[in-house]
């Protein structure tokens, strides 16, 4: 479903993502790793259109996306959120929906009913009359997924969407992301929250500055040495 | 989205009965000249708004399309006795194609904010000194209009009262429109991309298009009020229809009243228009500029007691009364 192969991206000499290779297909959930810095968010600008990549191809369902805009991408069927969530802060946590919807279906009514669907879905009924700015860090989070599915993707991109939120909350999302998945959206989540990736992940693929460094089963990342330097530095007597 | 039109459509129509009967109660020709210059405001501003208040792209320019709708239709009145009426149209369109230029040139590198302010503050300079330069166009000296029958058809008008009711006509126009737009797919796009243009892509809108067409519309409209002006006063000059402090006075307007609403433009020009009217004539006389100054003063207040602009302020206030109640 989305090839992206050998992509490489410089910023003024820090070589944030290089050489990237990895496919997603139809119907996974896969989790994106790997520290601070390492290329993580770049790369969903890559995928996403919002910056070009150097060198690399980027495919998605067989369409070239390097010569698209955001919102071409977006209408092929690939969303993605934001790590700091971007809700519109004038217009009610509805209308932050009815928005994605309303350039999706061409009708009024069906943009509408897709948002009211949307709401029940990620749970914000109660808060749906509020306006953006007044939410906070769970619903503006779970804004940030509504607002993606609003715009009815085939595959999702989520940028730490679990961040700052209590076991609890977490939980609640994960449930959400298996609905979703289960609902046939595949998934591509970046997170820092091991229990969450491990549990919904179908595969992993770990980046350190920049580099692909593991792709494969969860379980199996944990013992490789690769991403165990990664994450706790290299052993003193190794 | 009906619930919400229909209100705003009660609200429009009160106020369009209130002014359509006014002029039976008081036909001052006084009186009638301020609510002349009122609804002219208010339609610039209304106009401006779209492009700068939902949109959020402050354009310091806009009197380029008001003169070029006044230049438009007065010139090939002039020159080729075309009729104001089609002549209005014709520069309508021009004012669009260069509101298109303006954008292209703009959004192209991803212009907003100040940077777009200014762009736009320049080409209204660049145009006052074309226009008073080129003695094709006028120069300095500016433009009679040729004085015509008085008759619907001619848009020149024996009353000052027929002038009244075209320019409430034309107000109204733009008040629908503005209404259509903000329950609209093209409304939300544009709130969503004054929001914030990121997250506007990446729901799939195409923010550049949605500016483009802002800009049309906007100087499309704006232009219609350049003729309105011409066939008013029968004489243009770049001083008048190019100045720059005309271009603050529409912003100015739409700030108080507050931007990115239906209505707020309109309400701007009921309270400050009578204000500046008021100052000139109990000051104007008394010392030279006073008259400004305490108009400055008076704005002044406006920004610090409501710095959203009145309607953004009652509605702030309603919304935060809501939520202690709930």
């Amino acid at each position: 479903m989305l090839r992206v192969d050998g992509v490489s991206k410089n910023f003024a000499g820090l070589q944030a993502v290089k050489e990237v290779t990895f496919e997603i297909q139809e119907g996974e959930m896969v989790g994106l790793i790997g520290p601070n810095g390492a290329g993580k968010t770049t790369l969903f600008n890559l995928i996403s259109g919002f910056i070009r990549p150097d060198q690399g191809s980027i495919f998605f369902k067989e369409k070239d996306l390097r010569s698209r805009k955001p919102h071409e991408i977006c209408r092929l069927g690939l969303t993605r959120t934001f790590q700091i969530v971007q809700p519109f802060k004038n217009l009610t946590l509805s209308e932050n929906i009815l928005i994605g919807a309303l350039n999706r279906h061409n009708s009024y009514t069906k943009a509408i009913s897709v948002t009211n669907e949307i709401i029940d879905l990620v749970g914000l009924a109660r808060a749906q009359k509020r306006y953006g700015l007044d939410l906070n860090i769970v619903e503006s989070k779970k804004l940030e997924i509504a607002k993606a599915l609003s715009t009815d993707p085939a595959l999702l991109l989520l940028d730490e969407i679990m961040a700052g939120l209590n076991p609890t909350e977490v939980q609640q999302v994960i449930d959400l992301l298996m609905k979703l998945n289960r609902n046939g959206i595949t998934l591509l989540v970046i997170e820092h929250n091991m229990r969450a990736i491990m549990s919904i992940s179908h595969r992993l693929i770990v980046l350190n500055y920049g580099v692909k460094i593991y792709e494969g089963s969860p379980e199996k990342a944990l013992k490789d040495s690769a991403v165990i330097d990664a994450y706790l530095g290299e052993e003193i007597n190794a | 989205m009906n619930d919400r039109n229909r209100k705003n459509f009660i609200i429009l129509a009160i106020i369009v009965v209130m002014l359509a009967l006014m002029p039976f109660f008081v036909r001052k020709d006084y009186i009638l000249s301020v609510f002349i210059n009122i609804f002219l405001f208010a339609y610039l501003s209304q106009s401006w708004n779209i492009l700068g208040g939902y949109a959020g792209y402050l354009s310091l320019g806009h009197t380029v399309f008001f003169g070029i709708g006044a230049y438009t239709s007065s010139l090939l009145l002039l020159h080729l006795g075309l009729n104001p009426w089609l002549g209005m149209l014709v520069g309508a369109v021009l004012a669009g194609l260069m509101g298109l230029f303006v954008g292209f040139l703009s959004f192209r590198y991803q212009l907003r904010g100040i940077f777009f302010a200014m762009i736009t503050l320049a080409f209204g300079v660049i145009y006052r000194v074309i226009f008073t330069n080129s003695m094709i166009l006028g120069g300095a000296q500016g433009v009679l209009i040729p004085l015509q029958k008085p008759s619907f058809l001619t848009y020149q008008f024996g009353s000052k009262l027929s002038y009244y009711y075209v320019g409430l006509v034309m107000l109204v126009v733009i008040l629908i429109i503005t209404v259509l737009i903000e329950n609209s797919k093209f409304g939300y796009n544009l709130l969503a991309l004054k929001g914030n243009e990121g997250a506007a892509e990446a729901l799939g809108i195409d923010t550049t298009a949605c500016k483009m067409r802002a800009t049309l519309l906007s100087a499309f409209l704006t232009a219609f009020a350049g003729t309105y002006y011409a066939q008013y006063l029968t004489y243009i000059s770049p001083e008048t229809v190019f100045n720059t402090n005309l271009s603050i006075e529409i912003v100015l307007i739409a700030i108080v009243g507050g931007m990115g609403t239906i209505f707020g433009p309109t309400l701007g020009a009921f309270l400050l228009i009578p204000v500046s009217e008021l100052t000139r004539s109990l000051l104007g006389d008394k010392a030279m500029g006073l008259h400004v100054v305490m108009y400055g003063v008076i704005l002044i207040v406006f920004c610090l007691l409501l710095p959203s602009g009145i309607i953004p302020s009652i509605r702030l206030s309603m919304r935060s009364r809501a939520s202690e109640n709930a």
